[in-house]
């Protein structure tokens, strides 16, 4: 902090305490005051508004961690909330599976070396990566649509029609064909991130090791794959972060009430559904920002295990 | 590669993921332009001559008010943008230039932000919103936008403006120009191609965003063109020509946009993300 302060006066040369306080203020001012007032401010208040419980003549009185133990033991609110939470695992289970492994299978066959027509694939699969949420799950549910009949005319030509089922609409099939879709529309990210990371490791390495006997494959295996750790670990947080923050596909697809009898609920549709309220219940400030609290620390938790573990960890292989 | 064989395996797949990425958007597309008995009756042919119609279009463009939808979204999109770029690069000039007592610390509070995803304090931000007699607004989704997008923005502009020699700076000051003018015509143009990346990857969230949208302006002409369209889709549910045409409208231009930009795009998220 000393030396902070005596670097100040290098910086400006001759301007007097006051009109550099000014300067600051000018600069940094906007940015600071948005930030906080709809950002942090917002974030905190949420925290704030969990603790306290609304009362039949709607004043608010301070219940402490009342409103979490409700929500985690009260069957009217834990059995809503544990089903969202374990859907959304699966959710997450789905991307991290099929998602990010497609990514990097897709990124590692862009990086090959003199492959041609690299940037034309790469712009064309990135394309649904772009497109709103809302008009990839439209999109889907039309084709997805027994009335359109496009899937069942695609399997038909596999001799696989038998297997068609109106998948969006089944309980034991609807989280899952919304999360296939939410895996076909963000491939692009883990790709391109991936992409990236293997264009930076340096040829020589790949050449010594192709030298030394190793085909492309056990190249990407043994020597690119170690190297891109710390950025699968990137797309990984990542993926944790959106897939527990997640709402508008499902909501465009399945509504608020997230599919037959729940079984796409996940953490952003039972937040909405809880603070505004739906054909089932009225809309409820505390237990809305209790469940916001519990995902923000769901988040915490997994950016603290991803700074814990593989960023620590990850100084190992930086070069 | 080599050998020929795994070359074409290798483009096999590549081909084939490409095809599964375009197929749904280019299905869409395709028969938006068909009449309905051509809808169901060959879905996978293109339009002919025979076939073509355009009534899905004089729905969408005619019974609703999606080109305001699209304004809004304009209007929007391009506020948070602004903004964002003229207050995300002062802060990030003020950090990055100027050595204060709390540089550190402001510079850690504004990566909070990069990571918390500001949607889990929208109870919050509602209730401010309507304090400030905002809602059905563009000003409040502006200034939710820019609030969300600051943080990452701050932080690619700051190391760009790093990278400026000094020297340039220094001169500035010995000719006798204030620390203003040395931001606003030395530092800003320069940062100029920084700047293109930061509005590229801050406009496809917002423009594609359904959550603000449907919390802050639902209702009163002030929706976005995702949530028009969403509405819209809502009500014309069993008419396919104008559905498929209100998806048709909200893909194309994202799509062209995305075409001019896609080298901006694409640089702006590895170099946001993987730093």
């Amino acid at each position: 902090m000393a030396d902070a302060k005596a670097g100040a006066g290098n910086a400006i040369v001759g301007m007097g305490r006051g009109s550099y306080a000014m300067l600051l203020v000018f600069f940094l001012g906007p940015a600071v005051v948005i930030y906080t007032v709809f950002s942090i401010y917002p974030l905190l208040a949420t925290i704030f508004n969990s603790l306290y419980l609304r009362q039949p003549d709607g004043a608010y009185i301070f219940n402490g961690l009342g409103n979490f133990q409700t929500l985690l033991t009260d069957t009217t609110w834990s059995a809503p909330f544990w089903n969202a939470f374990r859907n959304n695992c699966y959710f997450f289970l789905i991307h991290m599976l099929v998602q990010n492994p497609i990514g990097l299978a897709l990124a590692a066959m862009l990086s090959l070396p003199r492959l041609r027509f690299r940037a034309t694939y790469r712009t064309l699969i990135f394309m649904p990566t772009m497109l709103s949420v809302v008009i990839i799950g439209f999109t889907w549910q039309l084709i997805l649509s027994p009335l359109w009949g496009i899937s069942k005319m695609f399997l038909n030509a596999f001799g696989l029609g038998f297997l068609f089922a109106p998948w969006l609409g089944q309980e034991s099939t609807a989280l899952i064909t919304v999360s296939l879709i939410s895996v076909w529309q963000f491939v692009g990210i883990p790709m391109i991130l991936i992409y990236t990371a293997l264009l930076a490791i340096p040829e020589e390495l790949i050449d010594a090791a192709t030298v030394d006997g190793l085909n492309q494959f056990q190249a990407f295996i043994w020597v690119k794959l170690p190297l891109i750790f710390p950025t699968i670990g990137l797309v990984s947080v990542l993926t944790f972060v959106n897939n527990f923050n997640a709402f508008d596909l499902i909501y465009a697809m399945k509504g608020a009430l997230a599919g037959p009898n729940f079984s796409a609920d996940i953490m952003g549709t039972l937040f909405y559904r809880t603070f505004f309220g739906n054909q089932l219940q009225l809309g409820d400030l505390s237990m809305g920002s209790t469940i916001a609290t519990m995902m923000f620390l769901i988040i915490l938790i997994g950016i603290m295990c991803y700074l814990f573990l593989i960023q620590r960890r990850m100084q190992r292989y930086s070069f | 590669m080599r050998k020929p064989a795994s070359a074409i395996a290798v483009h096999g797949i590549l081909i084939l993921y490409t095809a599964l990425a375009l197929f749904p958007i280019i299905l869409v597309i395709m028969n938006s332009f068909k009449a309905r008995k051509a809808i169901f009756g060959a879905p996978l042919a293109l339009p002919t001559p025979s076939t073509f119609s355009l009534i899905g279009y004089d729905k969408v463009f005619g019974d609703s008010s999606i080109v305001s939808y699209y304004l809004n979204s304009i209007t929007a999109t391009g506020g948070t943008i602004f903004f964002t770029l003229l207050f995300g690069a002062m802060a990030a000039w003020a950090l990055t230039e100027y050595k204060f007592r709390w540089n550190t610390l402001l510079t850690l509070f504004l990566a909070v932000g990069i990571m918390v995803p500001i949607r889990l304090g929208s109870v919050a931000i509602i209730q401010l919103i309507v304090e400030l007699n905002l809602i059905n607004t563009l000003t409040a989704l502006i200034l939710v936008y820019t609030a969300q997008n600051l943080p990452l923005s701050i932080f690619i502009l700051s190391e760009f403006i790093a990278q400026i020699p000094k020297d340039l700076r220094e001169a500035g000051r010995c000719d006798g120009l204030s620390e203003y003018s040395i931001f606003f015509y030395i530092v800003l143009p320069l940062i100029r191609p920084a700047m293109a990346t930061v509005a590229v990857f801050t406009m496809i969230p917002v423009w594609n965003d359904l959550w603000f949208p449907l919390l802050l302006a639902p209702t009163g002409g002030k929706q976005t063109i995702t949530l028009g369209i969403q509405q819209f889709l809502g009500q014309y549910i069993t008419d396919w020509n104008a559905v498929l045409s209100a998806l048709s409208t909200a893909i194309i231009p994202v799509l062209i946009l995305y075409v001019v930009f896609s080298r901006q795009l694409i640089r702006g998220l590895t170099s946001g993300a993987v730093k």
